[in-house]
């Protein structure tokens, strides 16, 4: 609607930058400007030259962007340290020289973030395993038994992909209060016990058993529940731990169908409680950082000790309906 | 090494359907059923599985958008419990050319234009720069996806906070201190709430793009530089066209999540200024939960259901292609 105007006050917002910003944006852009030419200058030199310079040239280049991509993330620890007073100074303390932890207790406790975290601990828990155990059973159906209407139900499973929380939410609210489930754990996880991503997923992975390996099975005497324990679920671990970790990163993240669920603290969970110390705490920016911190802490240490799994999650579904 | 869905007419197990051969006699002495009540029980044993699932997709899934769709031709009434008035398609017709969702769906048509090329140019960019083997680069890919641990509402209480025209710091470094926030200016809102998303699913974007470009060949490319192409032929010529099938996944992917937005909307701006940000999801909440008018927002909904379903079928197509596993 408003692109020109939009790239005109940036033009003009360039102007009025606070000096020490102006300076690392100056800075910043010779560092890639460097980058970029000893990057492409490479190419004429020697080869012991060349492989230098296009070294020194990637990592000027990966360091800016990271420091771009990470500063939001960095401002936001530090300023959780600092008193209310420093975290407004200018020109802004980029460093906590004496780090105040006060504000996360504030935050735990005047901002019940201890109380949102437990609820979508609790809420997410609930939502990966019910997931999970729906996932494993139905592709186990569809992989490994014979039933009429085989191809239609899967067809079926895929469909509900096509419909996303944000369309059936207003439905979903009515039915969760006629339930009497408003406010209440069942309402913010039963919507969520099963996706035709999760079954779809699993399926995938029974399938590259060999074929005739269920019915040898069956020949040596071992029940379904056996062969599932015993040799699908084995090969199909990769995928159920990918399934498990995406699902619990979009459980976590939820933010929609927690916000009309729920009506008082104690069942919030922390996407919605977060929004709340924000608009709670408009004076004490270090309380809300902190608390962001504490919301933000879980997936983060789940990212690097999952990674693996989550990238092949990601990589396969991304959004789930 | 990867294995794929068997084509339609086999069976899960890669053969054609037939019926089960009977088992040798050594086998049987197990339980001596018959073929057939063996048959049965299989069937049931398939449907007690897919009870649980189908049961939540019931409810929570088909009769929500049947019943969308049912209230798209009802004017509802604020108050419940009052009787619905049957509008046929005049209120489907009198929503669709109103203003307000006129509006909401280009603010929606612009906010994915924003955000969906510049995530996946960076993203490119990214993993390009992190796909090489060097010292330390473990790091630096951490640190590339790390936003993908921050939700929604983390990303957007950040820039809420960093955007604030009194303190924040963004408000200072772009020296708009005491002015307008960038957040509450028509001109500018939805152009903030795009850098807020496009950074906070840049870490999706950065893996997605890694692994394409995981799977593109080493050979061929240390062939393509035997045979003196530069960095930019290479990627321009051998390493785009390897990954169009993840560049298009990712525009897919991109568009949904995009479409659906709504969390960063409700944290930074709820759909203001003058309804600059007014998304269709956010527009369909308010309809809800400020203007009491669940027939206009049923309406709403299954015309953002018929959009997103044009890019979940593709994505859904993309996925039985996608989804294979190494063994």
């Amino acid at each position: 609607m408003s692109a020109e105007h939009g790239t005109g006050t940036v033009a003009t917002a360039l102007g009025t930058l606070a000096p020490g910003f102006r300076d690392f944006l100056v800075g910043a852009g010779i560092v890639v400007v460097a980058g970029t030419v000893l990057l492409v200058l490479s190419r004429r030199a020697s080869p012991t030259h060349r492989r230098q310079a296009a070294l020194v040239g990637r990592y000027l280049l990966l360091v800016v962007l990271a420091v771009i991509v990470l500063f939001p993330l960095y401002i936001t620890v530090v300023d959780s340290l600092l008193q209310p007073d420093q975290v407004v100074a200018k020109p802004p303390i980029l460093f906590p020289t004496h780090p105040q932890w006060s504000s996360y207790a504030t935050a735990w406790t005047q901002g019940h973030l201890g109380r949102y975290l437990l609820n979508s601990f609790v809420v997410t828990g609930v939502i990966v395993v019910g997931e999970l155990v729906t996932s494993i059973a139905a592709a186990y159906a569809f992989a490994f038994l014979r039933f009429p209407f085989r191809k239609t139900l899967f067809v079926v499973f895929l469909a509900t992909m096509m419909v996303p929380v944000e369309v059936t939410f207003l439905t979903n609210l009515n039915t969760v209060v006629s339930l009497g489930w408003y406010n209440t754990y069942f309402g913010l996880t039963i919507p969520f016990l099963a996706t035709g991503f999760g079954a779809f997923l699993v399926r995938q992975a029974f399938l590259g058993l060999p074929g005739d390996l269920r019915d040898a099975a069956e020949l040596d005497g071992a029940n379904h529940w056996q062969f599932l324990r015993e040799v699908a679920l084995p090969v199909a671990r990769p995928a159920v731990a990918a399934l498990g970790i995406f699902s619990f990163f979009s459980a976590f993240g939820q933010y929609l169908w927690p916000l009309i669920v729920t009506k008082d603290d104690r069942l919030r969970t922390v996407t919605i409680g977060l929004k709340f110390l924000a608009n709670s705490q408009l004076n004490n920016f270090n309380v809300i950082f902190a608390g962001t911190v504490l919301a933000a802490l879980p997936l983060f240490i789940l990212l690097v000790v999952f990674e693996k799994q989550l990238v092949r999650g990601l990589t396969a579904g991304a959004v789930k309906g | 090494m990867s294995v794929t869905a068997p084509p339609e007419h086999l069976d899960a197990h890669g053969r054609a359907e037939s019926p089960p051969e009977r088992p040798p006699a050594r086998a049987r002495s197990r339980a001596a059923r018959s073929p057939r009540r063996r048959r049965t029980l299989e069937v049931l044993l398939a449907y007690g599985l897919l009870l649980p699932s189908l049961l939540v997709f019931a409810v929570f899934v088909f009769y929500p958008l049947v019943r969308q769709i049912y209230l798209s031709f009802f004017l509802t009434p604020p108050f419940p419990g009052e009787p619905k008035h049957y509008a046929g398609l005049s209120q489907i017709q009198q929503v669709l050319t109103s203003h307000d969702f006129l509006n909401s769906l280009w603010v929606t048509v612009l906010f994915v234009l924003y955000t969906v090329p510049a995530g996946l140019v960076l993203g490119l960019l990214l993993a390009v720069l992190a796909h090489q083997q060097l010292r330390g680069i473990r790091f630096f890919r951490t640190v590339f996806s790390s936003t993908v641990a921050t939700s929604v509402a983390v990303a957007s209480v950040i820039f809420f906070t960093l955007l604030n025209p009194q303190i924040g710091l963004f408000s200072y470094w772009f020296g708009r201190t005491g002015q307008l926030s960038v957040l509450d200016d028509p001109r500018l809102a939805l152009l903030a709430v795009s850098v807020v998303t496009v950074w906070q699913n840049l870490g999706l974007a950065f893996i997605v793009m890694s692994a394409g470009l995981q799977a593109v060949p080493d050979d061929l490319l240390e062939a393509s530089r035997v045979d003196g192409a530069g960095p930019w032929t290479r990627l321009r010529h051998v390493i785009l066209p390897m990954l169009s099938p993840t560049l298009f996944f990712a525009i897919v992917v991109g568009s949904i999540l995009s479409l659906e937005a709504f969390g960063q909307i409700d944290i930074l701006t709820s759909g203001g200024p003058l309804q600059h940000t007014n998304v269709l999801v956010y527009a369909i909440y308010d309809q809800v939960f400020n203007q009491n008018n669940q027939g206009r927002a049923a309406v709403m909904t299954v015309a953002l259901f018929l959009i997103t379903l044009v890019f979940t079928l593709i994505q859904i197509r993309l996925l039985e292609r996608r989804v294979t596993y190494e063994r």
